[in-house]
């Protein structure tokens, strides 16, 4: 790559279209750190490409001075997968909310994961269809009344994560909209893995769904609610207070650092495990009974899909010689009529 | 068949055997699906193709891989029509019925002619296959049903094991032998050089020399049965036919459709993405596709059809040749997305091998009753332009028209196949370089209004210009939602929708001046001008030419654009007393025509699967004479 890249700063980012979120979306906060992002990361910046579906969230590429593709419901993935394959040169990003990816376009967030495309899957969940004006989300929990649900929704919630590593994910990581600093710094870490990083934002819905995660951004709660997670760092959290320990249930708990317990004995995040174990259970705690972690739960290295179908390309190439139609017409039985 | 005796030549052959020399043969092989008669009728298909006789096929295979053994239900056929001139269709009528088992018998007697050769595995008709083919007894006592036929009961099964005994073999792995023994058969009958398909199994079973061994020698033995037993007296000879000089191989449709592709992005310089999801007629497409990457052929086989259309979106917008295939449930499912890369404008194009339908209908046979779902089958005026191929062979040059289409007018194409010539297969003339014609595909790298870059601002064509991420300073957003004018940012303005919902159908329109004027074979005006497309082509040429040699005022245009509408076609029509079109649907392009020409058009359809018989043809035309 040329040394000489221009310097480019946010505003660089920002496309000429007039932002139509609802004011104080959690959006917003989403849509700035990326733009702080991305001139960090020292790509040109014809070369990324953001894609999405359909949802509040999908409005995002409109907002971007980028390649981009505002697509339809579910498919942002697959769509993405298209472009990548085609040109593995891009830095695509996939932009999606909880309805368009674990709903209506579970399948093919499923399958960009396990295939391990290099797509960058920023999730944003708000837990309700928002552009819908504000039904129950397959990420809603039972028992919500929404205008679809006046007597409380009877579905049981999907948890992103835990589809994600279902799905073989490399990269697993959450934040918060309002956690600018943390919300960046998982932002940079997805946009620098190599592979499918999938990324859970838990984004306010101030309008339809307000208040959802009022318990991981309330700042006089927040620190007994949620754990930051670092490589091989202990998990500590309630300002130090309490921490997370393995019983010999192999169940995680929640114990006092009164003394009585060690920081040695605590649950020591590995997010380069190979076997997703910890990493799943991980996901699965959930507030109130948990903290719930925030962070890279999940960073592992595995060959890319995009890399390896051009690499068979290639390989095609090198062993049997750029392809000459003239051999591809005469191949098999041919005979002459004179 | 029509034949001459040939005595001198007879002579020749040791045993004094009669020679008959005839034009042209249909035979059909059919059996137990595990019997490999598809095998078998390729192979016969490729001999007689390399001997040079012009050559029609007509696979047809139940759904099921493995229905239970002896059923009904699980037959399999294979015919082929050679002749020694050249040849549109498979052939109405079987000269030669090659029966593996009773239920084969039972399902395929019927169209054998009567004086027609019948040939049956004697060894088959036991009990038990007999009564799973709800034949109350054996057929083969039954002299009044046998009464029209030259019958041959041969004990393929034993003659079988008995070549290959001493090799080792299973009774199972023998038996399944018994295939090449009546291909052996089949081949001294029609005095066809075996080399081709002797080749074809020491490849094959290069790494089983036993296998190998067994099947060289029961196709021997076939052989050498014919020759020497009595039963046979007569063989036929069919001369090579007078096809236009040149280099030629055997291709089927789905092949033909892939090595058009390849050759298309070739010829563009742009690499060619190809998306799928396995189905039933088409999947032999991506196959084909993903044996070529050497071509710069990038093949991915998607979580499901809507995936496969998604992607081959994506990859367009990243400047790449996208294709996807499908058939009638897959382009279903496809729907959205097809309206997706209308609206962005985007080429590609969707590949229908359409089968018989509604529903999972019936995936292994043919019908063409996708026509209107290509047309209408997106939400809001959403039109394609449409292109559908005649013959195996054509899907190589048709699907290059629907390419220079869509790259030409930035929009998807429907390319329709169906069944019938997918699978089929047909002598193909090797194009030359220079018959080959140029595909221009032009990237946009600089900005095309002040300094900006205006995505939907069109060329005199009214297509808009293609820039691929990637390219500095042309970064642009596109999407589902309605386009400004010139911009392309999002517009919800009534004026400005109307507006652009005309300009695509403008644009589609337009194509008209692009693509050549439709033909007629036979006299431009006349009494009845029959009107066919896609793969009723053969038997609708065959059956016009026949009636034209008689006199009759018939002319036949046969459509390869179907949206839009050759220019001239109105014209045409209207030159004529009486319109027929016939199709393997309930009358879909006769809809289209009577909308839009006015004309009393009469339909001649068929629904059953199966791909029209020359006499349907004719006596339909007759009709109306």
């Amino acid at each position: 790559m040329s040394t000489d890249l221009p310097v480019l700063s946010p505003k660089d980012f920002a496309s000429d279209q007039e932002i139509r979120w609802c004011p104080r979306c959690g959006d917003y906060s989403i849509l700035a750190q990326m733009k702080k992002v991305l001139p960090t990361l020292g790509i040109p910046k014809e070369k990324f490409v953001f894609v999405s579906g359909i949802g509040c969230s999908s409005r995002f590429p409109y907002y971007m001075d980028t390649y981009g593709f505002h697509s339809i419901h579910g498919r942002a993935p697959a769509i993405a997968t298209g472009i990548k394959l085609a040109q593995p040169g891009q830095q695509v990003w996939v932009i999606t909310g909880d309805g368009d990816a674990l709903s209506i376009g579970g399948n093919h967030l499923m399958h960009a994961i396990r295939r391990n495309v290099d797509l960058k899957i920023i999730l944003f969940n708000n837990q309700i269809y928002g552009l819908t004006k504000g039904q129950y989300s397959p990420t809603s929990p039972t028992g919500k009344r929404t205008k679809s649900t006046p007597m409380g929704s009877v579905d049981h919630p999907l948890n992103p994560l835990s589809v994600a590593l279902g799905s073989e994910a490399t990269f697993v990581a959450r934040s918060v909209d309002v956690d600018i600093r943390h919300l960046t710094s998982v932002l940079e870490r997805a946009a620098h893995h190599k592979g499918t990083a999938f990324v859970e934002v838990y984004q306010d819905c101030n309008v339809f769904n307000s208040g959802a995660f009022s318990f991981a951004t309330d700042k006089k709660v927040k620190q007994d609610n949620i754990v930051y997670l670092e490589h091989g760092k202990p998990l500590i959290f309630a300002n130090g207070s309490k921490g997370i320990r393995v019983n010999e249930g192999s169940r995680p708990e929640i114990v006092d650092l009164d003394g009585s317990v060690q920081e040695d004995d605590l649950l020591f995040h590995d997010e380069k495990v190979a076997e997703p174990s910890l990493a799943f259970m991980l996901a699965r705690m959930r507030y109130p009974e948990f903290p719930e972690p925030m962070g890279v739960f999940r960073a592992i290295e595995k060959p890319t899909y995009d890399e390896e179908v051009n690499q068979q390309v290639e390989d095609a190439i090198a062993e049997k010689g750029e392809g000459d139609l003239e051999k591809l017409f005469n191949r098999g039985d041919t005979w002459e009529v004179k | 068949m029509s034949s001459t005796v040939d005595v001198p030549e007879a002579e020749k052959q040791g045993e004094g055997k009669k020679k008959e020399t005839v034009e042209t043969v249909v035979v059909r092989f059919c059996g137990d699906s595990g019997d490999g008669m598809q095998l078998v009728g390729t192979q016969m298909t490729n001999v007689s193709a390399v001997y040079g006789n012009d050559v029609s096929t007509l696979p047809d295979f139940p759904a099921e891989i493995r229905a239970p053994a002896g059923t009904l239900a699980g037959v399999s056929g294979y015919q082929l029509c050679f002749s020694n001139h050249d040849i549109f269709t498979p052939g109405d009528a079987v000269d030669t019925l090659v029966s593996m088992n009773p239920a084969a018998l039972k399902t395929n007697v019927a169209d054998l002619k009567r004086g027609g050769t019948l040939i049956v595995n004697e060894d088959a008709f036991d009990k038990s296959n007999i009564a799973k083919a709800t034949y109350e007894s054996n057929p083969l006592d039954d002299e009044d049903m046998l009464q029209p036929y030259r019958v041959h009961k041969v004990p393929m099964t034993r003659l079988t094991r008995d070549a290959v005994e001493g090799l080792g073999l299973t009774v199972r792995e023998a038996d399944r032998c018994k295939n090449f023994f009546a291909l052996g058969l089949i081949y001294w009958l029609y005095e066809r050089d075996a080399t081709p398909t002797e080749e074809w199994v020491k490849a094959k079973f290069a790494n089983k020399p036993e296998i190998q061994e067994a099947n060289l020698r029961a196709l021997r033995a076939g052989y050498n049965f014919g020759f020497s037993t009595e039963s046979f007296t007569v063989h036929y000879h069919v001369e090579p036919a007078q096809l236009p000089p040149g280099k030629y191989r055997k291709l089927t449709g789905n092949e033909a459709t892939a090595l058009g592709l390849i050759t298309a992005a070739k010829l563009a310089d742009r690499g060619l993405f190809y998306a799928g999801y396995p189905i039933t007629p088409a999947s032999d497409i991506l196959h084909e596709l993903s044996a070529h990457k050497n071509f710069n052929v990038k093949t991915f086989q998607a979580e499901d059809e809507i995936a496969a259309m998604s992607a081959a979106v994506g990859a367009a917008y990243a400047g790449q040749l996208a294709v996807t295939a499908s058939s009638g449930p897959g382009i279903c499912l496809k729907g959205e997305a097809m309206g997706l890369g209308m609206i962005t404008e985007l080429p590609m194009i969707i590949v229908n091998v359409q089968r018989g339908g509604p529903s999972t209908g019936l995936p292994t046979k043919t019908e063409q009753a996708d026509l209107l779902l290509s047309m209408f089958g997106r939400n809001g005026e959403s039109p394609l332009p449409i292109v559908a191929a005649q013959s195996p062979g054509d899907c190589f040059h048709a699907v290059q028209d629907a390419m220079n289409i869509a790259v030409n007018f930035m929009v998807p194409v429907v390319f329709l196949t169906d069944g019938y010539i997918a699978n089929g297969a047909e002598p193909w003339r090797i194009p030359t370089q220079e018959e080959l014609k140029p595909i221009e595909v032009k990237h946009q790298t600089e900005p095309n209004g002040d300094g900006e870059y205006l995505p939907y601002k069109r060329d005199e064509k009214l297509a808009r210009p293609w820039a691929v991420p990637g390219t500095p300073g042309l970064e642009h957003r596109v999407g589902g939602i309605e386009k400004a004018d010139v911009t392309g940012h999002v517009s919800y303005d009534p004026e400005n929708h109307e507006y652009m919902v005309k300009l695509r159908a403008r644009k589609v329109a337009g194509i008209e001046n692009f693509i050549p004027d439709q033909k007629v074979d036979g006299p431009d005006s006349g009494d009845v001008l029959v009107i066919s497309w896609g793969g009723t082509y053969g038997a609708v040429r065959t059956a016009a030419r026949e009636l034209q040699s008689a006199g009759k005022s018939v002319s036949h245009a046969h459509l390869r654009f179907l949206n839009p509408f050759p220019k001239n076609l109105g014209d045409i029509i209207s030159r004529f007393k009486h319109v027929l079109v016939p199709e393997l649907n309930m009358g879909q392009l006769r809809m289209l025509l009577r909308d839009r020409y006015l004309v009393d058009a009469k339909g001649l359809n068929k629904i059953k699967g199966k791909p029209f018989l020359i006499s349907e043809v004719v006596e339909a035309i007759e009709k109306m004479l």
